[in-house]
């Protein structure tokens, strides 16, 4: 694992990964101010933001790929991270076929690497080559070799951002299977405001640092998401939102909370 | 059986394209062909640097590979616009090298050996170098595999695994170095990059893997070799540049193979 400064640190309760007052800068440029957040198992957390506002960057500091300039980073012992980029372009001049990618950088099984294709809807595609996938039959290769680490949390940066609608909302619903089966925590990034929102559990907004954070609906509410993002969203967001039927506790505290309305069924 | 100078030569042959299949493999997925040229050229200046300070060929040309090569990986990780920088660093070594190598003028006749190489001339204690250099290299690739792989794949990937892409990239360089060394006696410093490059790019047609392409990769370098030593005794041409027309010429079969 990279080295993070904290990292092995005890995490306060039961969470995998915690970013406590996290800045990042480049050069001059702060791209993070003050973030705070954690990632309970089991938990589906989406980071929603405009461009810019620092998401894909966020994500990179929690994997230790972008240093951190100020606060630290918390990660349970032995957390196993599954990793999937927003994309991925593989260079024509590389040979390399869907079952060589799975073994990337540990070898697994045929039976694994079987298994693993048939989870994410892919089974029997081995032979195929990477470059001649599509965008969503990419996606789809990434997250099984993601899961073939056997994560407790999965980081997922912009998954769908290749996808039309359709495929985007087969790839989230595939996303809460993975959870319901494998009990993984999932951390992701998104752009788009509806189907995301259903499938999540926890929405951060983020704008440089978080703007609000909560469950969809009050998120979808609260002054700050509106500012961001507008009112237009307003009736597909009433028809994608699900009820979820676990409990949150609330414990991030931040300064710019929005009110919390508790409704959880 | 050593004692036959063309049984020298293609052994040196066979066992450069040892090292020269898998390496120019990662030159050709990283796009390093430019960087290769750099580092080649560069040896041109370390045979001069030898020759002043009365060190053995080959470690000086390795010094001055090595140096080109780390710092061409610094400035690139350093996000320097690469292109104009392997242009000005890759021929000023080149020509730095040439000049300084005129200063010695028992070398000055000789010079075309270190330009093209000099495979008929190696003698065994050269050979030895040459398995060596190429073994070693093969062994550092081979250790390294999955990790270079992952890292020239995505660099992102290869962190969030816990794998280093600054010290997979390091590797590599290194590697480079040790190949060019070694390589300088057997086609010369101007054709070392097309040694790694078009049996590579040749090798890419046939291959559905990372590993299949490497090989396929060292099997038509060892060909280009035998057939280029071949070539230059059949029609008394340079051997150097000989290897090089043989590797050109499977390329353009092997893409017209590919077409059909």
């Amino acid at each position: 694992m990279p080295e993070l400064p904290g990292a092995g640190m005890s995490l306060p309760g039961t969470a995998l990964i915690a970013a406590e007052h996290v800045c990042v800068r480049f050069g001059a440029d702060e791209v993070l101010h003050d973030i705070s957040l954690k990632v309970e198992p089991g938990e589906i957390v989406t980071i929603l933001g405009p461009n810019g506002s620092g998401k894909s960057t966020l994500l990179r500091a929690l994997l230790g790929i972008v240093p951190v300039a100020e606060g630290r980073l918390l990660r349970r012992a032995g957390l196993r991270i599954g990793y999937v980029p927003q994309r991925l372009t593989i260079d024509r001049t590389m040979p390399i076929t869907v079952r060589r990618f799975l073994s990337l950088p540990t070898r697994v099984t045929d039976r694994a690497a079987a298994d693993a294709l048939a989870r994410v809807g892919m089974a029997g595609q081995e032979a195929e080559q990477m470059t001649t996938l599509s965008g969503g039959q990419l996606q789809r290769v990434l997250l099984a070799r993601a899961l073939l680490g056997k994560p407790q949390l999965l980081m997922l940066d912009e998954p769908t951002s290749g996808l039309d609608q359709p495929g985007e909302a087969a790839f989230y619903r595939l996303i809460e299977e993975v959870r319901h089966q494998t009990g993984a925590a999932v951390l992701m990034i998104s752009h788009d405001l509806h189907v995301v929102m259903a499938a999540s559990d926890r929405v951060i907004c983020l704008n440089g640092h978080i703007c609000c954070e909560g469950t969809p609906r009050v998120v979808s509410t609260a002054p700050e998401y509106r500012a961001l993002f507008g009112l237009g969203t307003q009736g597909a967001l009433a028809l994608y939102r699900h009820e979820h039927d676990h409990d949150h506790d609330d414990g991030h505290p931040h300064h710019h909370r929005p009110q919390h309305e508790h409704d959880h069924a | 059986m050593l004692d036959d100078f063309l049984v020298r030569a293609g052994l040196a042959a066979v066992g450069l394209s040892l090292a020269t299949g898998p390496l120019g493999s990662f030159v050709i997925w990283r796009r390093m062909a430019y960087f290769g040229d750099a580092t080649a050229h560069a040896a041109v200046l370390g045979v001069a640097l030898a020759l002043a300070t009365d060190l053995p060929i080959g470690l000086g040309t390795l010094t001055v590979a090595l140096a080109m090569a780390v710092t061409v990986a610094g400035l690139s990780a350093r996000g320097w616009a690469m292109d104009t920088t392997l242009g000005v660093l890759a021929h000023s070594a080149l020509a730095f090298g040439l000049v300084a190598v005129s200063f010695f003028p028992a070398v000055r006749t000789d010079l075309s050996s270190y330009l093209f190489g000099d495979i008929l001339a190696v003698s065994r204690s050269e050979l030895g170098l040459v398995w060596l250099g190429s073994l070693a290299v093969l062994g550092l690739l081979v250790w390294r595999w999955q990790k270079l792989l992952t890292a020239t794949l995505s660099e992102d990937l290869a962190h969030a695994a816990g794998i280093d892409p600054n010290r997979e990239r390091l590797v590599l360089v290194i590697a480079l170095a040790l190949v060019v060394a070694v390589a300088l006696k057997i086609v010369g410093a101007l054709l070392i990059a097309a040694m790694l490059i078009i049996p590579a790019a040749a090798a890419r047609s046939f291959a559905r893997t990372p590993e299949s392409m490497a090989v396929t990769a060292i099997i038509l370098g060892a060909v280009s070799g035998l057939g280029g030593l071949g070539l230059s005794l059949w029609q008394d041409t340079p051997t150097g540049p000989s290897i090089i027309v043989v590797a050109a010429a499977l390329f353009a079969v092997t893409s017209v193979v590919r077409r059909i």
